[in-house]
């Protein structure tokens, strides 16, 4: 089965990170590196994204387009990038995600086949 | 006692509605394992033996059990399987293939427990869920035990059904590293089964039922891991509560508070059996929070009188089960504990700290007022009485607190 993984990024994650001496953040860099490299064999692809400032919205239920500035919601939980992951099931995606070493949150959903 | 289980039809023939309930529960569990693994679609085998067990529960009472009840289910579920899926070439094929469960086959039963209680879905499916595929409740039975409107269960169903095939949730026994988390998970599904069952009344008479439920899926899952300590724990937990459950009400409904218990109606035989589960349990050297909240219950069940409670070791065990699972709920109970190993004015000192953790559970008040009647303070008692009489809704409790606000000095 295909999965996507959302990663989320809360706001006192990205400050903490930030906070990091530049050391420190290369490791923290380095151990999301490995996670991907440990898990080549069922990753599929998948990007980080730039910071939700780059963001911008479109709304499309109002009849007309709106284009605005900014993420679709508002919070301090950001979708911060997302991978494709090929798994026999839920569980095989579980056992790699509880691994992750990077930002807090992680969504796991099935693809449409 | 599970009457409320079974088709209004009379009984002719057709053995007790206990019985019933029993080759059900037996039955039911099994052939969802088969189906399962024949055509590896959890929804729609679930679905056909559902169909299987209501038209039992509708035709058994008049017809009379059949010789053998797993053949009579598996045969409607068949045919049912058929009628509904004759467009789908690919499932026919599979149902075809499908021979009745053979009772030397591997118990697969197991499994559908990990299923119905994977982590995935949210804990009223996963009861639901569990009711219904391994215990062979209707939708109707569960809603009605949990006084929830069958839509919202049925929906529930659907939902936890529709996840299970589109997420990916696996039919299969968890790896070894991750056996203990989806254990805990099954085992407190059954606790809240158990739990939901503890207090039946007038108004919510299946519940008792629920009791039954819990000790069957206990039971089976410590014929299926018997060397897993914590199950042992939850099945001696059930059994204790069990073996005292009828010295627990007044023939009108009314509770009885343990101190004021007729001991002479526990069962003594199931007590001891359930003390000696729990003992073999202990012996692997791996204690968990349901083995201790059952040696808590032993202390209680083992004592003669009330006053033969030894109660130095009932606040030993509930400091093991907070180090083990920190609560304000078990900080409550050892509080009561308390009282008895070391006077209530230790015990009230104890109940300070949680006044804010607890400020909305009765208990928690019904205590501090028999705390504060204890030290002499009865206007506090009786203030702490109302607080909890607004809090509970339960009749049985309700009675018991108006008789105190009206009688109590």
């Amino acid at each position: 089965m295909k999965y996507v993984l959302l990663f989320v990024e809360t706001e006192s994650f990205a400050e903490e990170l930030t906070a990091l001496p530049a050391e420190e953040r290369e490791r923290a860099y380095a151990l999301a590196g490995k996670w991907f490299a440990d898990h080549a064999d069922k990753l599929r692809g998948g990007s980080k994204l730039q910071g939700p400032d780059t963001a911008t919205t479109v709304r499309l239920d109002g009849g007309d387009a709106v284009v605005t500035d900014g993420p679709f919601v508002e919070g301090k939980e950001v979708v911060s990038g997302y991978a494709e992951v090929e798994a026999d099931d839920l569980d095989e995606v579980l056992r790699m995600v509880r691994t992750w070493p990077g930002c807090p949150l992680v969504e796991i959903r099935p693809v449409e086949q | 006692m599970t009457a409320a289980r079974s088709a209004p039809a009379p009984q002719t023939g057709g053995g007790s509605h206990a019985e019933l309930a029993r080759v059900v529960r037996e039955h039911a569990g099994r052939l969802a394992a088969s189906l399962v693994r024949v055509t590896g679609d959890f929804a729609a085998a679930e679905d056909l033996v559902q169909d299987a067990v209501v038209a039992a529960l509708r035709r058994w009472p008049t017809e009379g059990i059949p010789q053998r009840p797993d053949a009579w289910l598996y045969t409607v579920a068949r045919n049912r399987g058929l009628d509904r899926l004759r467009r789908d070439a690919n499932y026919r094929t599979k149902l075809a293939q499908l021979q009745p469960p053979a009772s030397a086959e591997p118990d697969d039963r197991l499994r559908l427990v990990f299923t119905c209680c994977h982590p995935a879905l949210p804990r009223a499916a996963q009861v639901a869920l569990t009711l219904r595929v391994v215990c062979g409740l209707t939708t109707a039975q569960v809603a009605r035990a949990f006084l929830v409107p069958e839509a919202t269960v049925a929906q529930r169903l659907t939902r936890a059904k529709r996840k299970i095939t589109a997420a990916g949730i696996p039919y299969r026994m968890p790896d070894p590293d991750e056996l203990n988390d989806r254990l805990h998970e099954a085992l407190t599904v059954i606790y809240l089964v158990l739990n939901e069952g503890y207090l039946p009344t007038a108004d919510h008479p299946h519940a008792r039922d629920l009791v039954d439920d819990a000790d069957w899926l206990a039971a089976l899952l410590h014929r299926l891991m018997p060397t897993e300590p914590e199950v042992a724990g939850l099945l001696a937990l059930v059994r204790l509560h069990r073996a005292r459950a009828e010295a627990r009400f007044e023939p009108d409904g009314g509770l009885v508070l343990l101190e004021h218990q007729d001991r002479s109606r526990w069962d003594r035989q199931a007590i001891a059996e359930a003390t000696g589960l729990l003992a073999a349990a202990a012996r692997r050297g791996r204690p968990g929070p349901y083995q201790l909240q059952a040696a808590i219950v032993a202390c209680h069940a083992d004592a003669e009188r009330w006053e033969d409670t030894d109660w130095e070791q009932v606040v030993l065990l509930y400091d093991m089960l907070l180090h083990l699972a920190p609560s304000p709920v078990t900080r409550l109970h050892r509080a009561i504990a308390l009282r008895y190993a070391a006077g209530p004015d230790a015990a009230l000192a104890e109940l300070a700290p949680l006044a804010d953790a607890l400020d909305r559970y009765h208990l928690f008040h019904a205590t501090l007022a028999e705390l504060l009647r204890a030290v002499g303070r009865p206007d506090a008692a009786r203030a702490a009485d109302r607080r909890a009489l607004g809090l509970t809704a339960n009749p049985a409790e309700r009675a018991l607190l108006r008789r105190r606000i009206d009688w109590s000095p």
